[in-house]
């Protein structure tokens, strides 16, 4: 072993905390030693998060292994926050694709139990957007973490200033299990510099999605560093700048392997240390309302027929936050008006966190929301696409990550938004 | 015959059939269907090149892997459902979902896969679809 250990460490190694615990820190060990770590450092944020909210009944090696350290006695150290709940009956669908839903997520309840014993947060603790102010797991600057789930790596390492690396499913449990995690990449301050400065050229306000799409396509795994966007969304992380960059980053990470950014003049390491963050060999990506086009115009349909009738409308991908759900409201409130129209002519569905629709269930736009045929939910998209029957369905979004992990179409949002109100597509 | 010698990320002996990407792979796209498939075929639409070729029992040739964090739970899964592919070949340093999915193989099942990164952009240049891919211990790849 080249890791120097602690001896708290070694002795888990040595297996003197059981056999499941000595596994856990050999998979570590290993790990870190891939990525050249010299040691473990404790993770000091206060919540985990998982990525594994779905009870999918073939992923039974999943469930068997965490049974195996339920088993032990073994669970997380830290209370954790899980992906979103991949069912909800609210949300459209066939008596045949229920059906199918029922054998696709047969282990859902046990593994619900499972989550449970293991720690987590609470029962309504299921989103990818923990770190909404309604949920409350919000690490502070420069926590170390043992999360995973793209989407929220990306905001915790980027927007939040957390330090965390991007971890696969079942490793982020290990991690909030032992309490350690290897330190290397985004851990480090070395590991956090960008390799690529992106320059934002366009005549107006970019789609966050197709932005952070064009950049993960480009840079992978890399931290870019954008110049150019604060003139867009502004230099103040208020609650519209955040919104964008949940949407920004959920791409960048999807479309590619980001799992931090730093916008200029904006997010907290680009404010405190500026182009300091630039490595002295990074790359450029200049994009301009040219790119951002030939990126959008790449994306496949994949539709049996690409011209059908859309039959689906999903938004929240990751879930939107509380101003998200009242900026849609408004908007589509007023394009129903224009176009003529009482209800969305797409089954519409926006996703959110089970926190933030408790909130959201007691306001006035909810109320308008629902009188416009929209349902509001906490389900996961992705999982409900993974549904073969539903994955038939020419079904549209918003959302690039949805769009890259399933057969659904990516719209922008004013494209969307005419469509699901009856209007024209630009 | 050629012959590239990589970092040794999970030791072991194969040989199989190259899958070739000069794409990032993308993990959970590509093998969340496997579960209903008889044999594990590339799902995902944005991997011209994979897309609808089968994965399970070949050597992946690929420069790294990306998307969602639930892609080393996913090689995991496969591996432990032998439905993996049969060794993992990165031209590049290996990514750290795909390390996770490697390792939990390795240290979680009685499946293993051979695992060899760094092996270079010439790897990828030179590998082709359906290649015999041979694997040495030491990290030593043959094409054939």
């Amino acid at each position: 072993m080249k890791m120097k250990l602690t001896p708290e460490q070694q002795a888990i190694y040595d297996g003197e905390q059981g056999a499941e615990r000595a596994k856990i820190m050999k998979s570590l060990v290993l790990f870190g030693e891939a990525f050249g770590a010299e040691k473990m450092v404790p993770v000091t944020g206060k919540y985990g998060h998982l990525v594994t909210s779905f009870g999918l009944s073939f992923l039974t090696p999943v469930f068997d292994l965490v049974q195996e350290l339920l088993d032990a006695g073994v669970v997380s150290k830290q209370p954790f926050s899980v992906d979103p709940y991949p069912l909800d009956p609210n949300v459209p669908a066939s008596p045949l694709e229920r059906l199918t839903w029922k054998a696709i997520y047969l282990k859902q309840k046990p593994y619900d139990k499972q989550l449970k014993k293991m720690g987590l947060m609470n029962d309504r603790a299921y989103t990818c957007t923990c770190y909404m102010d309604e949920v409350g797991n919000i690490p502070e600057k420069g926590d170390v973490l043992s999360w995973a789930e793209s989407s929220a790596v990306v905001y915790a390492n980027s927007v939040l200033g957390a330090r965390c690396n991007r971890n696969s499913g079942i490793y982020e449990l290990f991690g909030s299990i032992l309490g350690f995690v290897p330190y290397y990449g985004f851990l480090t301050d070395e590991g956090r510099k960008a390799k690529w400065v992106v320059e934002v050229r366009t005549s107006k306000k970019p789609e966050a999605q197709v932005l952070g799409s064009a950049i993960g396509m480009k840079v992978m795994e890399d931290v870019p560093y954008v110049k150019g966007l604060d003139k867009w969304i502004g230099t103040e992380l208020n609650g519209a700048a955040k919104d964008y960059l949940k949407d920004f980053g959920a791409a960048t990470a999807s479309n590619g392997a980001v799992g931090l950014y730093h916008i200029e003049n904006l997010t907290p390491e680009a404010v405190e240390l500026g182009e300091s963050l630039i490595a002295d060999d990074a790359k450029v990506y200049v994009i301009d309302d040219a790119e951002l086009e030939r990126v959008k115009e790449s994306y496949p349909c994949i539709w049996k027929n690409p011209k059908a009738k859309p039959k689906l409308c999903f938004m929240g991908c990751p879930h939107m936050s509380y101003r998200q759900l009242q900026q849609w409201t408004e908007d589509i409130g007023e394009a129903l008006a224009a176009n003529g129209k009482k209800k969305v002519v797409i089954p519409t569905v926006i996703t959110t966190s089970p926190d933030v629709l408790e909130v959201f269930q007691k306001s006035e736009e909810y109320r308008k929301l629902k009188s416009y045929g929209v349902v509001v939910s906490n389900i996961c998209p992705l999982m409900y696409m993974d549904n073969p029957l539903c994955a038939r369905k020419p079904v549209i979004t918003n959302s690039n990550k949805l769009r890259t992990y399933t057969s659904s179409r990516y719209y922008t949002d004013s494209e969307i938004l005419a469509q699901i109100t009856g209007g024209d597509l630009a | 015959m050629k012959e590239f010698k990589g970092r040794v990320v999970i030791p072991g002996n194969c040989t199989a059939e190259a899958v070739v990407t000069h794409e990032g792979f993308n993990t959970l796209a590509s093998m969340q269907m496997m579960f209903i498939q008889k044999k594990t075929i590339c799902n995902d639409q944005s991997n011209r090149e994979l897309y609808k070729k089968e994965l399970q029992g070949k050597a992946l040739c690929l420069p790294k892997t990306i998307g969602s964090t639930t892609g080393g739970m996913m090689l995991y899964t496969s591996a432990k459902l032998e439905k993996n592919p049969a060794c993992l070949l990165f031209s590049e340093p290996i990514d750290s979902l795909a390390a996770a999915g490697a390792i939990l193989a390795d240290v979680w099942t009685d499946n293993s896969m051979p695992t060899v990164d760094s092996l270079g952009e010439e790897f990828l240049e030179a590998v082709k679809d359906g290649d015999k891919i041979t694997v040495k211990e030491d990290g030593t790849v043959v094409i054939e």
